[in-house]
């Protein structure tokens, strides 16, 4: 077989049994999906190709660790603020943001 | 659960995510720092979020039973999907649309193997298994051993075709009409239609 292209080339790899359970899609993730969609409609990214080339660019340990949304939320991510649309120090800022306040709700 | 379990979940039922990872994390910083500078507001996420919860199976159900039904509407959808699925009022995103038709002697199936490429404007939100790593990596090498899984056994005589999606081109299974069901209307028909069925993931539709 040839060298798959990167960690996202999976045809024909090896992998175990399928897990056929269904699930409902969390509402984060729903939000996530709206945003990429959003994004493409306002011109911020343009096409489905910057996302998935910004997909293609995670490493083997992020695409592996990563769910579904949560690459879409890091290609996403990468490619704005590759195109200066946010910046990684204001994305950094609310991110930790984030985090202090699921953290508060948490308590 | 213990650590292993949860990598293994994560990296094979990819959907079942919890909003307090790291990616999750990004994705809805991203979000407020999106919305805060104006570029979308909650309003319109509310609007895209219906929208995509509206689509489901039974729009892929209507339209098989449609080509089981009109001999002319199934020609023009095999030859056309998109234009075929638009002129029953259906709006899909413009990618090319192409319907495989299963018979006695072929099976179709249908998988992204890059990503995660799937009919959703059409069929929804797709399973989780579709974007697992295993389903994508094994069902082009061994579609018979996957189809097993999902009980799905074929003879030697049905040949299997396993299509691979881009984000330029999606795919539908036409199932075969079930036996029994001359004179059915399309109504009825329709309600036989699964999703996994026009994935291909399921070749026989229950009829009681």
């Amino acid at each position: 077989m040839s060298k798959p292209w990167g960690p996202h080339d999976l045809g024909g790899q090896d992998g175990g049994p399928i897990d056929l359970a269904e699930h409902d899609t969390a509402y984060w993730e729903w939000q996530i999906d709206a945003m990429v969609r959003l994004a493409l409609k306002k011109g911020l990214i343009s096409d489905f190709a910057e996302l998935r080339d910004g997909i293609e660019q995670l490493t083997a340990e992020d695409y592996a660790n990563c769910t579904y949304y949560e690459r879409w939320a890091k290609s996403l991510a990468h490619t704005l603020v590759s195109r200066g649309i946010v910046s990684a120090e204001q994305l950094a800022a609310q991110v930790d943001a984030v985090r202090l306040r699921q953290e508060a709700e948490a308590r | 659960m213990t650590g292993h379990d949860h990598d293994h979940s994560r990296t094979f039922q990819p959907d079942h995510a919890e909003p307090h990872s790291d990616g999750a994390r990004v994705g809805l910083a991203l979000r407020e720092l999106l919305i805060e500078a104006g570029h979308y507001t909650p309003e319109e996420e509310q609007a895209v979020i219906a929208a995509m919860q509206h689509a489901s199976p039974q729009d892929g159900g209507r339209i098989a039973a449609r080509a089981w039904s009109d001999p002319d509407y199934k020609a023009r959808l095999l030859a056309n999907g998109a234009a075929a699925i638009r002129e029953l009022g259906y709006e899909i995103e413009p990618y090319e649309f192409t319907v495989m038709e299963n018979d006695a002697s072929t099976h179709n199936v249908i998988v992204c193997t890059l990503c995660s490429c799937y009919p959703r404007s059409l069929l929804g939100m797709s399973p989780a298994w579709y974007k697992s790593a295993s389903y994508r990596a094994r069902v082009v090498r061994e579609p018979r051993a996957v189809l097993a899984e999902f009980g799905v056994e074929l003879g030697d005589d049905v040949n299997v075709r396993v299509h691979d999606s881009t984000a330029e081109l999606r795919y539908m299974v036409l199932p075969q009409r079930p036996d029994n069901t001359e004179g059915w209307s399309e109504e009825k028909l329709a309600d036989l239609v699964t999703r996994d069925a026009l994935i291909g993931t399921q070749r026989i539709l229950p009829t009681d």
